[in-house]
């Protein structure tokens, strides 16, 4: 790269920092999410052990069952450093703002049907405790897992999924009030319906492995949750019984699902296609927990799809295994 | 109800609320001390999450926007800077070390405290906390990036930052900050969070930042300035959850009191003793001066942690002890640490130079106490040295402070003519201190510090040559196998500024810009 | 008394917000220094949304402070219409 300054150029002395060099080549100048990523996380020499666990180094791979030779294998496909990410999510924002606005300015609320708005609060808003157990579960990916290219975008996550939350508590409170978020947490609590949801959730928060805890909530978790609420039950299903404004209160949701399952499909892929071990191992997590989380779901599904439960459920496990299986997992 | 009637528009604080509290419960499937394991151990009680406030009730799509708008803004600033060159305007090309010394050794820092964030935002039960801490984690990884994208364009045509990565888990001095960070992450999560949340954030950040931003904007260094700048709008954020945290451990049980008072002692003193790399930036690197060291010291930890400490004595906190011995170093301090770097600067990332008679009047102007009886003969005494053709780099490794990990260099409070030392025997070893402090530190957890990965120590043991090195062949220059260890580039990364390459490329693409040649 | 301060960016956005706040408090005092406005007051000082409102002409949320706040000292206290920065001693 030249630089013209009046009549005479400066020539770089090199184009970018040396260990991003020594990974995209010394020749060309590198991208901003490659060197606010690469190698950030510190690799030698630490002082001292932690405390809480001292069988383990600061960041240590051996946390988890995956072996990489390279962690910085993993890449994000949308490039997200912390300034693409934000001004990605601030444009979606102002997108939901006027959702929202356009909802409660027309009093649109208000014209949904009874039914429907009756089954949106009892299926959406104890789904602000699900969101909630993924911010949690995806900060702890980001903390103990090993390289800036797999940790980082689990920061994201992790903020993504505290908004989903204030999004569905902002629903609720449009089509319900503040009682309703309450009936919400007891429904969580003590129904039926959401007892092996709760279990499902509470039994990763005790998962160690990092990796396993990223596939078990970022992949099976959300990739049945989301095709199945809100694409399927919201977008599809209430939409056609007069339910359209909800659909853009959760557009948010339907966005992001699409948005972030690349980069959950990326990470998967490159996992798997590094050895046969991490594919037997990964096909393992993904059978056990989706059959688990199909279970879990099923009951929840019951609260809008009724007798057609069993089919839609089906249907969504199918576009789940294909989507895996392209991924290079099939299961 | 009825949907027609406008609903009732919540507050800030009853938004907050509902936004984010009761989104945590109780589990029953699993044990909380099998979903919390850390919690206990380091002997805090609290019997209320809830009771934590957090004062600035920021929801994540407030976030998003405001972040967003700090970040279109700084990255424009940025593209600005390199389109026009800007490097050519900074005041002096010597000023490019402050920018060296801050990018391998802060930034990583920036990094740690994003990993450390989001393990104690993990690990905390209640909402308030939690939110608050992943907040700080995404803040974190943003000062980390924003800062080398700021300094991606110096690094194109300027020296000893092109590895900066590799430098910040090797280079002998670096280990100072890095065993800072790992001291603080490495520590249960209330002590993580009064160690960076706390002492680092609310005590000292200003102490960081406010000289290094207002020296870059002295200096004409736009880039620094504007992350500088942006960066610190996160750390007003971060100041207040220092200052919320200790508040709510302190007020949820008396028992929290002595621990709390023995990590703010703690974690005050191993960030002054981080922040002598401050003091030698400000009083020594920075071509044109904002303030001295120890003014900056009077003003931002004396009066302001003055005012805090009286604010937390109704806890039963107390200033901690070492701000005497502090006040006692303050006309030293950055005078030993430029001495010892100026010895050294055959093994460092930046470039080192003897003040001239301008910048020595003005440090005697500035410490009137100590600097021309002290310090100003021995620099003319070097300079004089050099002029000669001596130019004395000491290449005799130094004795490291066990804890701090700073050569033993300072004096003893109060007599700047004596060098302080303080041992330990443990365990049939003998360790060394730089102070009273620093020893007692040791002595609380002897079993973390003899951990200590000590530079000179580890050269010694061989551990810091290329591999396959053979040390006993002869001829064997350490030195130079040291420097390829770091990946430094012997007279281009090191050595004085004076005849560096560095210097040599400022002067001529200036002089391009500048004049018509 | 102690001392609080709020350190701002100087630039368009925050001419009308210092202006605000020290006609709302009479005695704080301001220190300009490069690039940034520091500004200190014995005990306690309060940013308020109405006062801003009028000087800039339009709607602000007082959360839009935190795009141009480079530091504060002392206890932090918001609401929709007020922060106050406070010490208690």
């Amino acid at each position: 790269m030249q630089i013209d300054l009046r009549t005479v150029s400066i020539k770089p002395l090199r184009h970018t920092f040396d260990n991003v060099a020594r990974r995209i080549g010394a020749d060309k100048p590198a991208s901003r999410y490659q060197e606010g990523t690469l190698d950030m996380q510190q690799t030698a020499n630490f002082h001292y052990r932690p405390t809480w666990a001292p069988e383990y180094d600061i960041y240590d791979a051996s946390r988890t069952a995956i072996k990489m030779a390279d962690w910085y294998a993993f890449k994000d496909p949308r490039q997200f450093y912390y300034g693409a990410y934000c001004l990605a999510r601030a444009k979606q924002q102002e997108t939901a703002e006027a959702n929202f606005d356009f909802v409660e300015n027309r009093g649109l609320a208000g014209t949904l049907p009874e039914s429907v708005r009756d089954t949106v609060l009892k299926l959406l808003v104890p789904l602000r405790h699900v969101a909630w157990g993924s911010n949690m579960n995806n900060a702890s990916v980001c903390a103990y897992s090993y390289g800036t290219g797999f940790s980082q975008p689990h920061i994201y996550h992790s903020m993504d999924q505290l908004g989903i939350a204030q999004y569905i508590t902002r629903v609720g409170l449009l089509l319900g009030d503040v009682q309703t978020l309450d009936e919400g947490k007891r429904a969580w609590m003590e129904d039926d319906a959401w007892q092996g949801l709760r279990r499902f959730v509470e039994d990763s928060f005790v998962l160690q492995d990092p990796f396993e805890l990223f596939v078990v909530q970022n992949v099976v978790l959300d990739g049945l949750l989301y095709p199945l609420v809100y694409e399927t039950i919201i977008d599809d299903v209430l939409s056609s019984q007069g339910g359209t404004p909800v659909a853009m209160l959760t557009q948010f949701m339907t966005d992001w699902f699409t948005e972030t399952k690349k980069w959950a499909d990326a990470t998967v892929k490159i996992a798997a296609a590094e050895s046969a071990e991490n594919k037997a191992i990964l096909g393992k997590w993904l059978t056990d927990w989706r059959d688990r989380a199909a279970a879990a779901l099923l009951p929840v599904a019951r609260i809008a799809l009724g007798d057609r439960t069993d089919e839609v459920m089906g249907e969504v496990v199918q576009q789940f295994n294909a989507r895996m299986a392209k991924a290079g997992v099939a299961i | 109800m009825d949907m027609q009637v406008a609903k009732k528009k919540l507050g800030l604080k009853e938004r907050y609320a509902v936004m984010t509290r009761g989104l945590d419960w109780t589990p029953s499937y699993q044990k909380m001390e099998d979903i919390y394991p850390y919690i206990a151990y380091e002997g805090i009680k609290i019997h209320d999450w809830d009771k934590w406030e957090d004062p600035f009730r920021l929801t994540m799509d407030a976030y998003w926007k405001y972040q967003a708008e700090k970040e279109r803004k700084l990255y424009s600033v940025l593209d600005a800077y390199t389109q026009g060159n800007g490097h050519l305007n900074v005041t002096d090309a010597r000023y490019l070390n402050t920018v060296k010394l801050f990018l391998s050794g802060i930034s990583p820092l920036e990094y740690v405290a994003h990993r450390g964030f989001a393990h104690a935002g993990r690990q905390f039960p209640g909402p308030g906390p939690r939110v608050a801490c992943l907040m700080q984690s995404v803040d974190e990884i943003r000062h980390a990036q924003t800062q080398v994208h700021a300094v991606s364009n110096y690094n194109k045509y300027y020296n000893g930052m092109h590895d900066f990565h590799h430098a910040h888990d090797r280079v002998w001095f670096l280990s100072v900050p890095k065993s800072f960070f790992d001291d603080a992450i490495t520590a249960g999560p209330f002590e993580f969070m009064v160690s960076i949340g706390f002492s680092f954030e609310y005590v000292l950040t200003n102490l960081l930042f406010v000289p290094f931003v207002s020296g870059a904007a002295y200096n004409g260094d736009m880039a620094a300035m504007t992350f500088g700048f942006s960066a610190q709008s996160d750390e007003a954020r971060h100041m207040t959850l220092g200052l919320e945290v200790i508040k709510f451990i302190l007020e949820q049980d008396p028992d929290n009191v002595p621990i709390v008072q023995r990590w703010i002692n703690k974690w005050t003193w191993r960030g002054y003793r981080v922040l002598t790399l401050v003091a030698m930036m400000m009083d020594y690197m920075l071509p044109k001066r904002t303030m001295s060291w120890k003014e900056s010291w009077e003003i931002y930890f004396e009066e302001n942690g003055g005012a805090l400490f009286k604010d937390l004595a109704r806890y039963g906190i107390t200033m901690p002890k070492c701000a005497e011995h502090i006040a006692l170093e303050k006309d030293h301090l950055s005078h030993q640490a430029w001495s010892t770097f100026y010895n050294y600067a055959a093994a460092s990332n930046f470039h080192t130079w003897m003040p001239d008679e301008d910048e020595m009047d003005w440090l005697a102007s500035k410490y009137p106490n100590s600097f021309d009886k002290h310090y100003r003969p021995r620099y003319e005494f070097w300079r004089e040295q050099a002029a000669k053709g001596n130019r004395f780099y000491n290449k005799t490794l130094p004795m490291l402070c066990q804890t701090c990990q700073i050569p033993m260099i300072f004096t003893e409070p109060g007599d700047p003519t004596k060098i302080c030392y303080r041992e330990v025997d443990y365990k049939g070893d003998k360790y060394h201190f730089c102070s009273d402090h620093c020893k007692e530190i040791f002595e609380y957890e002897p079993e973390k510090y003899v951990q200590a990965w000590l530079p000179v120590h580890q050269i010694y043991q061989g551990n810091c040559f290329p591999e396959g090195t053979d040390p006993t062949v002869e001829g064997f220059d350490p030195l130079a196998a040291v420097l390829k260890y770091y990946h430094l580039e012997n007279g281009r990364d090191n050595l004085d500024f004076e005849g560096s390459e560095d210097q040599k490329n400022f002067a001529e693409w200036r002089g391009q810009a500048t004049k018509n040649i | 008394m102690s001392t609080v301060f709020l350190a701002l960016q100087t630039n368009e956005d925050t001419r009308p917000i210092i202006e605000a706040i020290l006609q709302d408090n009479p005695h704080a005092v301001c220190d300009e220094q490069p690039a940034m406005v520091k500004i200190n007051a014995e005990g306690k000082l309060v940013v308020r949304r109405e006062t801003i409102e009028e000087l800039l002409g339009r709607d602000y949320d007082l959360q839009e402070l935190q795009v141009n706040m480079i530091t504060m000292s002392g206890n932090l206290d918001q609401t929709d219409d007020e922060m106050i920065l406070f010490w208690k001693n």
